[in-house]
């Protein structure tokens, strides 16, 4: 499977990666050489095969489904690059 | 005392408790250390004034009596932890600024057992890397050097600077991840001891996440004791952590008998790899030797699907890498793009992404972004999991069979010169061939120093152990570490 230049870019942009147009033809020269590297999986039959799913078989411990933290709305929003009035802010969002 | 720096825990602990130095001037002596390394940058975000604080607090607690063996150890914590407000970045340009409002389960089980936080250290970003060549900070610097040259090696990666650290006596241990062989191919590049436990045994609670399914912490140490004493004040069961394992954290340290007869040592055919060095081969075989010579039993043994290990980890891990980091978008923490006028927040996801992400980790999340979307996620990702069923497999068929530890080279070379691999992808991930079969099994794994190459370079091997049986790994560990002698010292240049 080779990928072109038009599907880096649909990936860089499922990725939300902008990529220069002039770039892409390096990027889909090196996903090919990683997807050429990963091709080898193809020898094997795995039809009979179940997925791994857990790395350790164990089953997920459960607990109460109550409210156990909360009300932390200024160490939440800490870190934020612009945060206004309790709120993350982010740019106007015109669909 | 001298050097008090280069102190193993062991030591440090029962000098401690004879009263014969205290937490204070240990840490002190580590302080001092560190200001005089920044040409091997290793620490990235010195915390001396956290430092001396708890130094004193543990001073206080070990006066009271009955304190925990990490109670005043100076250790130096790998960037990838988040540590309350101390900036956290995961060597990353998106996580500038960064400083958690908590603390990671396991940093934070260090610090309530009174270990003395240095810093944080340097590593690959996102822990996506082999020679520490990602980071943000720039290059960690391996201590050693190649015979009379002077170029700068790597320490290894992603935890090249806790390897680093270590091998330098800037700290007494240092924490480190691995998801793919990040600790123990530093730690063999660097003349230090390495443990990934079990997949589960770690909280993975506060450390920033790259492969959710393969990260597994665990400590970098000058001893195969230090191992067993860290380790075990790292691990144990977390609520917080679905994934964490909730079973009792043996005493690893009290296994440390040295008696390894009647232990079945597997050697496994896949791993004699062509074009493998023939130092490397050679120091494989004296390993060998070495654990027959201390009254275990050898065994050839096959892991069929071993070859398949690097392609599966390279679909497995940039999937799971691509889904973890699409938090960092420009919202909530670190790094958000300028932008221009008109931009929406689609250009703002794209442009913080593009300007906070370096190159590696932009390739693996588009990777991983191409293997799980529609259409490619039977062909690649399915068929990865798939692939990863039978590696797991290939190691059940043979502890069925009675094999306790399987030995193998930790790497498939020493140390190189930084700056030699970057251009190739494939080519630095080939440095993970003899690890990542670990993690994609979720198995056990330890790096132990076993002796130099021509140059003078440190060489590791790695012991597999059974799941949940690190303190059998540890032992055989410790009688390779006694049987190989290793003492060698970087000579100090830095």
């Amino acid at each position: 499977m080779s990928i072109d230049t038009e599907t880096a870019a649909r990936v860089a942009k499922l990725a939300r990666i902008k990529v220069e147009p002039e770039d892409l033809p390096a990027l889909a020269s090196e996903f090919n050489a990683i997807l050429g590297f990963i091709e080898q999986l193809g020898e094997l039959d795995v039809d009979a095969v179940e997925p791994m799913t857990s790395v350790t078989p164990m089953r997920l411990k459960r607990r109460a489904d109550v409210v156990t933290d909360g009300d932390q709305q200024a160490r939440v929003l800490a870190n934020a690059p612009d945060a206004r009035e309790g709120f993350f802010a982010v740019p106007k969002v015109v669909e | 005392m001298s050097d008090l720096n280069a102190l193993t825990i062991a030591g440090a602990r029962d000098a401690l408790r004879k009263g014969e130095t205290n937490s204070v001037e240990l840490t002190t002596a580590c302080l001092s250390a560190i200001e005089g390394a920044d040409a091997l940058g290793a620490f990235v975000h010195k915390t001396p004034e956290i430092a001396l604080d708890r130094a004193a607090a543990a001073d206080a607690r070990l006066a009271a009596g009955d304190a925990p063996d990490m109670c005043g150890i100076p250790v130096g914590i790998k960037d990838l932890f988040c540590t309350e407000g101390v900036a956290s970045q995961a060597g990353s340009k998106i996580l500038e600024g960064f400083k958690p409002q908590y603390e990671s389960t396991v940093s934070g089980q260090l610090r309530d057992a009174g270990a003395v936080m240095l810093g944080k250290l340097n590593m690959d970003e996102f822990a996506m890397g082999s020679s520490n060549e990602t980071s943000v900070y720039g290059n960690a610097v391996n201590p050693w050097r190649a015979g009379n040259s002077d170029a700068a090696l790597t320490p290894g990666g992603s935890s090249g600077g806790s390897a680093a650290a270590v091998a330098a006596d800037l700290c007494l241990a240092a924490t480190g991840t691995d998801t793919g062989g990040s600790i123990r191919q530093p730690a063999a590049f660097t003349g230090t001891v390495g443990l990934k436990p079990t997949y589960g045994r770690c909280s993975r609670w506060g450390i920033v996440a790259f492969a959710s399914s393969l990260d597994q912490a665990g400590p970098m140490t000058k001893t195969v004791r230090d191992a067993a004493i860290m380790g075990a004040a790292m691990m144990g069961h977390d609520p917080r952590d679905s994934t964490s394992a909730d079973r009792p954290v043996p005493d690893f340290e009290a296994m440390l008998t040295g008696d390894i007869r009647r232990k079945v040592i597997g050697i496994p055919k896949e791993y004699r790899m062509e074009g493998m060095p023939q130092e490397i081969e050679a120091l494989w075989s004296r390993g060998a030797e070495m654990l027959r010579d201390a009254g275990a039993e050898l065994r050839d043994i096959s892991l069929p699907h071993t070859k398949y290990a690097l392609p599966a980890y390279y679909v497995v891990a940039p999937a799971e890498a691509s889904s973890n980091l699409a938090r960092y978008d420009g919202v909530r923490f670190g790094y958000r793009a300028d932008m221009a006028q008109g931009d929406g927040i689609t250009e703002m996801y794209e442009k913080t992404r593009a300007e906070g992400f370096g190159a590696e980790v932009k390739r693996r999340v588009m990777i991983g972004t191409y293997v799980l979307s529609a259409g490619f996620y039977d062909a690649y990702y399915n068929r990865a999991r798939k692939v990863r069923a039978l590696i797991k497999r290939d190691f059940e068929d043979v502890f069925a069979a009675g094999i306790d530890s399987i030995l193998t080279p930790a790497t498939p070379s020493a140390a190189f010169e930084l700056g030699k691999e970057v251009a190739d992808p494939v080519e630095m991930y080939l440095n993970d061939v003899f690890t990542v079969t670990v993690n994609l099994a979720g198995l056990p794994g330890v790096a132990v120093p076993a002796g130099l190459d021509k140059a003078g370079l440190p060489l590791g091997l790695q012991l597999i152990g059974r799941p949940w049986e690190e303190g059998d790994l540890l032992n055989t560990a410790y009688a390779l570490e006694q049987a190989a002698g290793f003492v060698a010292k970087p000579a100090k240049w830095w």
